[in-house]
């Protein structure tokens, strides 16, 4: 038993053994695999897409110029923009709500609002279809100029945002030094400039980090969009999902990629805003 | 923390907003889906509300009730598999070094922010059957296969998309779990796999359940994946819903169906609350 271990090779040392790492290796290769050579093929010159045929820009340029392409991503980012805007608006009010004061019925009002998470995507997604159809909103919004007929769509993705954004903007307010709106107060200032000078500057990178999990949520919703969006309003993923029906193209793997780069850095400046950082407590 | 009544007038200009919003466009919706889930469909566009049953007991149906029980064994297998792969994933990163364990828990969660539906297009240019992966099964001599469009490809599907909800809350109670146990068990001459299947695995129950939840509650109720993935018989119960709002224009019917996943989630949830409670004692 006096036998000497390496560093690294101790009973507990799972991080070293090489059945983990081979195994680790394979799922991350499964899991990337796919989206790599999405990419990749977006710039091959090969219509079909199987082979390497050589390098190309032409298919951006393609989806570039397909104006039905052009629209939906239009569409989809100005939904995405302007429902960023509310949902982090009314997320942080929340989140202000459930952070500073009692109230009765309190766990039961945070587990309403954290109902829109939990529940299945298209139950949401046909009840509002059903509302909106009652309601007449959905005959009514297609009479509407743009962006102003997206207005359903815009209602929707907001409902299913908030919450989240209250909940990331909740737990930066737990780290909030309360003493420092005492001070603030103290010295002077009112309600709303405390409000204004003292909390959202501390609120302000889980802002910003709530708002960017709304706007690629907003952005990457298939479901919701397909069952509140009229037959007229096309969004980029409603879009693909048509087109992808009808087969594989490197048009599409260019659009694609353009989306993808655009969540990768949204999530990754959200994720360095939100880790329990350097940014030091009140 | 502060009672309501000491700021009254911030505490209900904070308040009303979100509120409002939830119950306009989340809860009334959902009322009214309840609401219509027990009318009649008198004519193609209106229905009327009977308090009648009939729309529940038709999905007890033969037809409706093999869809709906294919979808809970799919999304059983989907959860498993994702268990399966998970769990490495998930003890690994835990037992690397500090220094590489934020960049690995980014790579895991990172395709999940990656539009859903381009990752079941990337999987469907690998998996059909002019595709890659018969590309290089081609260069050893083998196929081409048809992998896709069957029940096998869309429980694919749903691991490949589901699987960083389950990575997430396993990591969190194995990271939690307090090491000494683990050396107790093999300093006490228990084997690595003794320990693991005594000691590790029930540890880190609580994370599994929650894994098990967050992962089967959104394949039962998926209905990209399959419409995308799955043929014309791998139909499950998403795209019934889908269908009845949509072609065959049964609201009655699709509200009852939404209604029914949802007592399901409840009951999940519900059951993850019980289980969380009862195993607080022992909770790492």
């Amino acid at each position: 038993m006096a036998q000497t271990l390496k560093p690294g090779s101790g009973p507990l040392d799972y991080g070293n053994r090489t059945w983990l790492k081979i195994l680790f290796a394979a799922i991350f290769f499964a899991l990337y695999a796919p989206i790599f050579t999405l990419i990749a093929f977006s710039f091959n010159t090969d219509k079909r897409g199987v082979v390497w045929r050589g390098f190309t820009f032409d298919n951006y340029v393609k989806a570039w110029n397909n104006a039905d392409l052009q629209e939906a991503m239009l569409n989809s980012l100005s939904i995405a923009f302007i429902s960023t805007i509310i949902a982090t608006i009314l997320g942080s009010m929340v989140a202000l709500v459930l952070w500073r004061f009692r109230f009765p019925m309190k766990a039961a009002y945070e587990g309403v609002m954290s109902l829109p998470i939990v529940i299945p995507e298209i139950c949401m997604g046909v009840s509002l279809l059903l509302f909106f159809t009652n309601a007449g909103m959905m005959a009514w919004s297609v009479n509407f100029v743009w962006p102003f007929n997206l207005i359903n769509i815009i209602i929707a993705h907001v409902a299913f945002c908030f919450p989240f954004v209250a909940i990331v903007v909740r737990s930066r307010l737990v780290g909030f030094n309360r003493q420092l709106e005492e001070a603030s107060k103290d010295l002077g200032a009112s309600e709303w400039q405390t409000f204004w000078n003292v909390i959202v500057p501390f609120m302000m990178p889980g802002l910003i980090a709530g708002a960017l999990l709304a706007f690629t949520l907003s952005l990457d919703d298939f479901v919701i969009t397909y069952f509140t969006s009229g037959p007229e309003t096309v969004t980029f993923p409603v879009k693909v999902y048509s087109l992808v029906r009808r087969g594989v193209s490197p048009e599409i793997n260019a659009a694609s990629t353009a989306l993808i780069v655009i969540t990768v850095v949204a999530t990754i400046i959200a994720m360095k805003l939100q880790a329990p950082d350097k940014s030091g407590k009140g | 923390m502060d009672s309501w009544k000491v700021n009254p007038r911030v505490f209900w200009t904070l308040f009303t907003p979100g509120t409002f919003w939830l119950l306009l466009f989340f809860l009334i919706p959902l009322g009214w889906l309840f609401h219509d889930s027990f009318s009649d469909k008198i004519s193609i566009t209106e229905t009327q509300f009977t308090g009648t049953l009939a729309n529940y007991i038709r999905a007890f149906d033969a037809v409706y009730l093999t869809i709906i029980w294919k979808s809970v064994w799919i999304s059983a297998v989907a959860t498993a598999l994702c268990l399966l792969t998970a769990y490495p994933i998930a003890f690994g990163i835990c037992f690397a070094p500090a220094k590489w364990k934020p960049l690995l828990l980014l790579l895991v969660i990172l395709p999940f922010w990656i539009n859903l539906l381009i990752r079941t297009y990337a999987l469907i240019a690998v998996f059909r059957t002019q595709g890659y992966l018969n590309l290089v099964l081609g260069w050893v001599g083998l196929g081409p296969y048809d992998m896709l469009y069957n029940d096998g490809a869309v429980i694919i599907g749903l691991v490949y998309v589901y699987m960083p909800f389950m990575v997430l809350p396993l990591y969190a109670t194995i990271e939690r779990l307090d090491r000494s146990f683990l050396e107790a068990s093999l300093d006490l001459g228990g084997s690595q796999v003794q320990t693991f299947f005594k000691v590790t695995l029930p540890l880190t129950m609580p994370g599994i359940v929650t894994g098990i939840i967050l992962v089967f509650i959104p394949c039962l109720g998926s209905f990209l994946t399959p419409a995308m993935l799955g043929g014309a018989n791998a139909i499950m119960i998403g795209n019934v819903i889908e269908d009845q709002f949509k072609a065959a224009n049964d609201w009655p019917f699709g509200s009852a169906l939404s209604f029914l996943l949802m007592y399901v989630t409840f009951g999940a949830l519900a059951l993850r609350a019980f289980l969380a409670s009862r195993s607080k004692g022992v909770d790492v």
